[in-house]
């Protein structure tokens, strides 16, 4: 298969060509392993997973990795805020290019190479067609500074936290696909500052022990989470900056268009500890599915229609989904026959 | 095991008396490769099969950071210790195989630092060669003052004096040497982070000192690992496995967990990191409370235990494990 076959030519804004193909639907990261939802720790160890699903690699690299990439390119353009790293920060972010490069060519060697002698190393990213000879540890031979150099080059949102006074502050970041949050806004602040407007999960005790536990990752061990929310019509950067262009989406949903319009968007979150800094890794991976594909798998139908329905009020509006909420049920409804359904979230055979 | 990530098979290639007390280890890998990069400061865990008992016990990587080839330790031998650090001294040779941890970092550098202020004494040195030579590689400001009892036992001071010049500074006690710690302190530029390493007197007088002067605490740094003390016998009744193990004299609380197979989480088996930590169900009788980790209240009401490095005497001692 050539490169332009497996990769998409679509967009994420304005026409919104953005579509799945039935593989891509096939290996969508459904979130609900159970007919129900609450907020958990819910973190297992990072590790290789099924052929073919997302978890198969440390990075996944799809169809829309082409499309995505040059989305953020477009969005970096209209607010160069949207990447920053304090000063401190440059070590992680080399700490962070050698994780993908590595990652990269290792498990998609027909995409990309990289070859090192010392410090000299030679970079090849054949579907952005980049070839890149730089020397390690020194920004002088990139273009940009490190993080930015392989954040633009891998899908799904960066950052990058510091370790310090028991606790994690994020000090750098590549945010352009987000679920409604601003790295202009946060960086600086520390694990229990950022989390500060998530609801019920502090009364849960969930961010003390996510955090003890995070403090103790170690090289080597990276571990992995979901975290979803609901989007109307493709687009992956919901930002806080620009919602005055994709908010008012929200009220223009109908009964008609709700299976094309209305996406589920899934986050599949990965924590890796960084060797030179001690800083953490939080790639943050989206993934887009329309609920008209999504209900092409009669488990995820049955299931995610209960799960919105019976959300509790204060996530579901936290999540920016109450005004359709209604709406939701009543179209997923239509696929749920009551039948019970299986334990776990992959799709049936 | 701690918490998640697989330890590294190596084979010990060098083992140089460096003085009359301290060794140094080399690793490499058995299959070849190249070890994790790590971070100065970090330790790793070098397992022991002394005799039949397990040994696990933490000492700080001293290399370069950007030498990916190996790592090296060095090993000050305790002749009135529990046994490992006599076995690393009597026992380890080159070509023999063993297993270490991935690198743990629990004494990070600060790099928003202006500058690095380093103290270490004796031993408490290794974690501070790997630190400045990362800072070296990164061109960030730092500086060494480093005692030690004597010329003889100041290990590694040339080749510090070699590779980083006047920014290191020797002290020998039977000299009559000392940092002058006050002056020292008020003289360094806003923005300065403080470590220090090395015995447990020297690290508080070094923080109680720079507190007094009014440096923030969030630009103090200390390690100190402690080796689990020896002592009596005693048992302990593990509610949550349903056993009730005996915990030898050089045995810690921890180590006897292990040979029963009762799993307890753990980084830095020193009393430190936090992550061993047990609630105690019922105490009667005196529990040695070893470690830096728990708070005054907690170790007055016996509330809890760290494993690692605590241990008890009395009559019944019943913890959540």
């Amino acid at each position: 298969m050539s490169l332009d076959d497996f990769f998409n030519d679509e967009s994420f804004f304005g026409d919104y060509t953005f579509k799945n193909s039935p593989r891509a639907v096939k290996r969508f990261p459904f979130p609900f392993p159970e007919d129900d939802y609450m907020y958990s720790v819910n973190m297992e160890p990072h590790v290789p997973g099924r052929p073919g699903s997302v978890f198969e690699h440390t990075f996944d690299v799809d169809e829309h990795y082409v499309a995505e990439m040059r989305d953020r390119a477009r969005v970096l353009k209209q607010d160069p805020l949207r990447c920053q790293s304090l000063p401190h920060m440059t070590l992680a972010g080399w700490d962070l290019l050698e994780l993908i490069m590595e990652s990269f060519a290792r498990d998609y060697p027909q995409w990309f190479s990289l070859t090192k002698s010392g410090n000299d190393w030679h970079w090849i990213n054949r579907p952005l067609n980049i070839d890149q000879k730089f020397t390690f540890l020194d920004e002088t031979t990139l273009p940009c500074g490190p993080m930015e150099y392989i954040t633009r080059q891998a899908q799904g949102d960066f950052t990058l936290q510091d370790q310090r006074e028991d606790t994690l502050w994020v000090e750098a970041g590549m945010v352009t696909t987000q679920a409604d949050w601003s790295l202009d806004f946060d960086i600086g602040m520390n694990f229990h500052q950022w989390h500060a407007p998530v609801p019920v999960a502090h009364e849960l005790g969930v961010f003390d022990r996510a955090l003890k536990f995070l403090l103790a990752l170690q090289h080597g061990a990276p571990v992995r989470r979901f975290n979803w929310t609901m989007t109307v019509d493709p687009l992956l950067d919901t930002s806080p900056e620009n919602y005055p262009k994709w908010g008012p989406g929200k009220t223009t949903l109908t009964k008609e268009n709700i299976g094309k319009r209305q996406h589920l968007r899934v986050e599949l979150q990965t924590l890796f500890r960084l060797p030179r800094s001690n800083a953490i890794a939080f790639p943050i991976r989206c993934y887009l599915c329309s609920f008209e594909d999504l209900v092409t798998q009669p488990k995820w139908a049955r299931r995610l229609h209960r799960v919105v329905r019976d959300l509790p009020d204060e996530l579901a509006t936290y999540k920016g989904f109450i005004r359709n909420r209604p709406l939701m049920v009543e179209y997923l409804s239509q696929f749920d026959d009551g039948a019970p359904t299986s334990p776990g979230w992959w799709p049936e055979e | 095991m701690s918490v998640g990530a697989a330890k590294i098979p190596v084979i010990v290639t060098e083992v140089v008396e460096v003085n009359s007390l301290i060794k140094r280890f080399r690793f490499v890998r058995e299959d070849g490769g190249e070890m994790p990069g790590f971070s100065g400061g970090a330790h790793t865990v070098v397992e022991m099969d002394d005799h039949g008992v397990r040994r696990l016990n933490a000492y700080s990587l001293m290399g370069d950071p950007g030498d990916r080839t190996g790592y090296e330790i060095s090993v000050r031998r305790d002749e009135a210790g529990r046994g490992g650090s006599l076995y690393m001294h009597s026992h380890v040779k080159p070509g023999m195989r063993m297993l270490i941890s991935p690198p743990v970092n629990l004494f990070p550098l600060d790099l928003r630092a202006k500058k690095h202020l380093m103290i270490a004494g004796g031993i408490g040195i290794t974690p501070f060669m790997a630190q400045m030579a990362q800072l070296d590689a990164l061109g960030a400001r730092f500086e060494l003052h480093y005692a030690a009892r004597d010329r003889e036992l100041g290990a590694y001071m040339a080749e510090l004096v070699e590779r980083h010049g006047e920014r290191v500074h020797r002290y020998f006690d039977v000299e009559g040497q000392a940092i002058n710690l006050q002056t020292l302190l008020a003289g360094q530029p806003l923005g300065t982070h403080l470590y220090v390493c090395g015995p447990k007197g020297m690290i508080n007088w070094v923080l109680s000192t720079a507190t007094a002067m009014g440096w923030p605490k969030g630009a103090l740094h200390s390690e100190e690992f402690l080796a689990p003390p020896v002592g009596q016998a005693f048992t302990v009744e593990l509610a949550a496995s349903g056993k009730t193990i005996t915990v030898g004299p050089a045995q810690s609380l921890l180590e006897a967990l292990e040979a029963a197979e009762v799993d307890a989480p753990y980084l830095c088996r020193g009393g430190a990191c936090g992550q061993c930590e047990t609630k105690v169900i019922r105490c009667d009788g005196h529990i040695d409370h070893n470690d830096h980790w728990l708070s005054a209240d907690q170790k007055a009401q016996n509330s809890h235990i760290m494993p690692c490095v605590s241990r008890f005497t009395g009559a019944a001692l019943v913890i959540d494990r």
